[in-house]
């Protein structure tokens, strides 16, 4: 008795996801995960952890945790909204601090990719504790799609031209 | 013209203490180098830095880090100052991705206002002129 074998199922958007963060080391290194994802937005979470804090008086998480957060969101968003596995890579990131973030307190990141292009896509998102009606940053980004068009694995390791 | 006496520029091993203060700096495994009035942050490169395995490429993060540390640090030597400031905005242009080698980071304030600073950083690898990422940001000074 055979039975067909059933047709590969392509990856979630979540899978995806979940794979690049642990495919990612710095993202690794500072416990960043995955809450959700859904089309073409994410929602990622930073631990709160004391040797992450950049004001030793306050307590306060460092502003670095939190940009690597939103860059980190933004870019889940692009691969949840693309239909393709392509690299992809920052060309830049705008964040404006609305408060410090609370001690003790996780944060999230909110990333919504609101157009994808061939080339481009164009990212918003939001950090919070509990609510993005009460943000603690905001964050604007353009990606490249398909950064790696053209190098080779590993062609960092050589110095540019 | 003032006659007041300035207070004495703090050393590098000051600056270095300041900056190694924060948690997050000695976990980044950031430092620094004072010629002068001439600051240099310094990021060893480390496998945990990395974004994209692949190449490999130091994470967006990393940089956005290095030059926001870069700004604040350079802001309160500016300003003579151990509180930090705080950051109210910073856009970061990524130029290059960033190679498996130490990188350098400087900042040069282009405004010194009584309450906001405006600033501009740049990191670079292999040669200053040839920037892998830019900063522009502006902070909140806080009254000593």
């Amino acid at each position: 008795m055979t039975e067909p074998a059933p047709p590969p199922t392509p990856p979630t958007g979540a899978e995806i996801v979940t794979v690049m963060l642990s495919a990612t080391p710095w993202t690794r290194a500072l416990g960043i995960s995955l809450v959700s994802v859904d089309h073409a937005r994410a929602r990622l979470i930073a631990p709160y952890r004391a040797d992450l804090i950049g004001d030793a008086e306050t307590g306060v998480i460092a502003g670095g945790v939190i940009s690597a957060l939103l860059d980190q969101g933004c870019g889940a968003a692009v691969m949840a909204a693309m239909t393709e596995r392509q690299s992809i890579a920052t060309l830049d990131l705008r964040i404006d601090y609305m408060r410090g973030a609370i001690p003790g307190r996780d944060i999230i990141a909110e990333a919504h990719c609101y157009k994808l292009t061939r080339s481009v896509a164009f990212v918003r998102a939001v950090a919070f504790e509990d609510s993005p009606d009460d943000p603690v940053a905001n964050a604007t980004a353009a990606f490249m799609i398909a950064s790696d068009g053209g190098r080779r694995p590993g062609s960092n390791h050589k110095a540019p031209r | 013209m003032s006659t007041e006496p300035q207070a004495a520029a703090p050393t590098e091993a000051e600056v270095r203490a300041r900056l190694h203060s924060a948690p997050f700096a000695m976990f980044f495994g950031v430092d620094l180098e004072l010629r002068g009035d001439e600051l240099t942050l310094v990021l060893p490169y480390r496998e945990d830095l990395v974004g994209n395995v692949m190449l490999p490429a130091l994470h967006g993060g990393v940089l956005g880090a290095l030059l926001e540390i870069t700004a604040l640090t350079t802001v309160s030597l500016r300003q003579r100052q151990t509180h930090l400031p705080k950051t109210i905005d910073i856009t970061i242009d990524y130029l290059r991705s960033g190679r498996p080698v130490p990188t350098y980071a400087r900042a040069k304030v282009t405004r010194l206002g009584r309450r906001i600073a405006s600033v501009r950083a740049e990191a670079w690898q292999f040669e200053r002129a040839d920037p892998i990422a830019a900063l522009h940001g502006h902070f909140l000074l806080t009254p000593e």
